[in-house]
């Protein structure tokens, strides 16, 4: 499991990458990677192409995150997740809280 | 000029029958530094030739016994592919005697009396193409030898290629195939095996190149299909591993366009996935042609992320076919060079009138069209028939056979001790096993989720003693996660027991996965109860929806999921 992350050069957009497994042992460097910048952005990217599996604790940082970037007003778009992360995010209903593509 | 074979020791045979001119020539000849040899009339010089093989032979016309121009004639003979310059002695000027001379074998003339100079440089100029002649006969047999090495070499792979792809069921019934002989020098391949559940796997693949760099990728294609169709994986898998070890053994540049096919003969369709072939054609009942193009890309191009394996679904009726081809029959060119083409192709499925003799007409059609001058060494062309399997087939005692080649009835436990708990994560160990069951491979993901909830459930709420309402807000969250460590560390008591057991059926199987702890167990309803926007508690939810059952049992410190999938899945 890594998590890397870039910002877009004007600092409004956070792009965070999830390679291989997403579960509790990644909370610490999630979190990290958007409570570390001096400026919040105003929409972030997850990048889950290589996200190979997912488990309930990733859930719960997603919420984290979605709570920090405002909740309801929050712009959070998970993309290119694999068909099996689609259908855990989907069984928890997680397309009526985030931007799934 | 100054070469050391030019200056060499040369043999020259000096023969006349009279003995002044003989002494002059010797003189001459032995002062400039050659090796002399001498004969008095024709037929000494033929037997002189024929013991010593002098380098360079110099001929009086007129001998006697045997004269020069005769002589000359059985030297040549006796020389075979050497080169051995003749120059016939002449006093003789005429234009008429010089030319006769030349006609009977011999390489030029010396002219009486003789000029040492010009001697020389012709001694010189002769032995010159003598060897250069001979370094060409050496080169040319070298090259013989090793064309003849290759060859043997290329015989000896075709043996082991054959031993290799042979493995399988190309006698299956409803399959007709045409290779050209020496096919796996042009990259084509085929296999063909039956599957545990009777299904028919074809496939057909052609490599980019010729020769030995395309014969080689050819190798792992086919161990990996047969070893994979043998075992029940399923069609998706086996060009999922197929493509991801082409990927990683062949050059950029290098890869392998192919067609794959699985005929189910109880359901009466197939499954087609084509990567960069010609489009196979299905042959309907009523005289009409369906194409199947290609619509993905060919194996060994793209990583396995990116590899997309999704086959389309084409149902048939008994006594319909499925052709394949590599570009082979496209591309057959005629006498002006053009090419054969789908237009003929179609043409010739226009005009069958019996089904049953289109594979034959078809080979026909191209082979008429290359007509005899050209080759046409690289056809490949495939039949498969939809048709009732015969009862033979599924003898029970097959059946067995066949289920004992896979992974089918087993059960395993696996305990994680405290001393674990910090740092050992059972989830890869646990999923590798998993994997390789035929049937799971495409469910990892989600069989990932389920043990991986199941588990840290097991260990955070039931060894750990830890409760999920600490994750109540972001602080908190991350205190459970430090607690949850601080904890790992410390316990020296309690285990968690995972347990699958795993069977299959026809269509499919089914996976029990027990979790228990030494926890004190919990009330499932409590724990299913949450909004959506609460950081915890989706666990138990996600692998209900995720599972076919989930009940708890005892005092709630075992969970027990069972997860079926189908071989359609």
């Amino acid at each position: 499991m890594t998590v890397t992350s870039t910002v877009s050069g004007d600092g409004k957009q956070l792009t965070i990458v999830i390679d291989g497994r997403f579960d509790f042992s990644a909370h610490q460097d999630f979190r990290s990677s958007y409570e570390s910048l001096e400026t919040k952005p105003e929409r972030f990217i997850i990048d889950m192409t290589d996200t190979a599996y997912l488990d309930s604790s990733a859930l719960g940082m997603l919420l984290l995150l979605r709570d920090y970037a405002g909740g309801d007003a929050a712009q959070i778009t998970l993309k290119n997740a694999s068909s099996d992360v689609k259908r855990i995010l989907s069984i928890s209903n997680f397309e009526q809280l985030f931007h799934i593509e | 000029m100054h070469s050391s074979k030019d200056e060499r020791l040369i043999t020259v045979l000096v023969a006349d029958d009279n003995a002044t001119d003989r002494a002059i020539l010797q003189a001459i000849l032995r002062q400039q530094g050659h090796r002399v040899l001498i004969a008095e009339d024709g037929q000494q010089a033929v037997d002189c030739f024929r013991a010593q093989r002098p380098d360079i032979v110099l001929l009086d016309v007129l001998m006697p016994k045997l004269d020069g121009v005769d002589a000359a004639r059985q030297i040549k003979v006796l020389a075979g592919e050497e080169l051995v310059p003749i120059l016939f002695l002449t006093s003789l000027t005429d234009t008429d005697s010089l030319v006769k001379c030349l006609a009977a074998g011999g390489d030029d003339f010396l002219s009486k009396p003789y000029n040492a100079v010009i001697l020389q440089a012709k001694i010189r100029s002769f032995f010159r193409m003598r060897t250069m002649q001979r370094t060409m006969l050496e080169q040319r047999d070298q090259i013989a030898q090793h064309n003849e090495h290759f060859m043997q070499e290329q015989i000896v792979a075709k043996q082991v290629f054959d031993n290799i792809t042979s493995g399988g069921d190309m006698d299956a019934e409803h399959l007709r195939y045409y290779l050209s002989p020496l096919t796996v020098f042009n990259g084509d391949v085929m296999v063909a095996s039956t599957t545990p559940a009777g299904n028919l796997m074809v496939m057909l693949g052609d490599f980019t190149g010729h020769g030995l760099p395309a014969a080689i990728g050819a190798m792992p294609l086919a161990t990996t299909f047969y070893g994979m169709v043998d075992k029940g994986f399923s069609m998706t898998d086996i060009l999922a591993e197929i493509n991801g070890k082409l990927k990683s053994i062949l050059p950029v540049g290098l890869f392998c366009c192919a067609t794959i096919v699985e005929m189910n003969f109880r359901k009466n369709n197939l499954r087609i996935w084509n990567g960069g072939l010609p489009a196979a054609y299905v042959y309907r009942n009523n005289g009409t042609v369906e194409q199947v193009k290609s619509t993905h890309l060919p194996l060994g191009v793209l990583n396995n992320k990116k590899f997309n394996a999704n086959a389309t679904l084409i149902n048939m009726e008994h006594g319909e076919r499925l052709y394949l081809w590599s570009d082979g029959i496209h591309e057959a060119r005629n006498h002006a060079g053009e090419m054969f083409g789908e237009a003929r192709l179609l043409a010739a499925f226009d005009k069958n009138k019996n089904a049953a003799t289109l594979f034959d007409e078809l080979l026909q059609s191209v082979k008429t069209f290359v007509g005899s001058s050209q080759k046409s060494d690289d056809l490949s062309l495939i039949e498969l028939l939809m048709a009732p399997p015969s009862s033979a087939y599924v003898t029970p005692g097959t059946e067995q056979a066949l289920s004992q080649s896979q992974l089918a009835e087993w059960s395993l436990s696996f305990v994680v001790k405290p001393s674990s708990f910090a740092m050992f994560d059972p989830l890869p160990l646990l999923l590798s096993v998993l994997l390789e069951v035929p049937g799971l491979r495409n469910h990892s993901g989600t069989l990932y989720t389920i043990i991986s909830e199941l588990y840290s459930n097991a260990l955070e709420h039931g060894v750990l003693g830890l409760d999920s309402s600490i994750k109540d807000d972001p602080e908190g969250f991350e205190y459970y996660y430090q607690l949850r460590r601080e904890r790992a560390q410390a316990i020296r008591e309690g285990y968690v027991e995972i347990k699958l057991a795993h069977k299959t059926h026809t269509e499919g199987g089914s996976l029990e996965i027990i979790v228990s702890d030494s926890g004190n167990g919990f009330v499932l309803g409590e724990r299913i109860k949450h909004n959506d926007t609460d950081y915890c508690g989706r666990g138990l939810k996600l692998v209900a929806a995720l599972c076919d059952t989930l009940e708890v049992r005892g005092a709630g410190n075992v969970v027990a999921a069972t997860y079926r999938w189908h071989t359609d899945d």
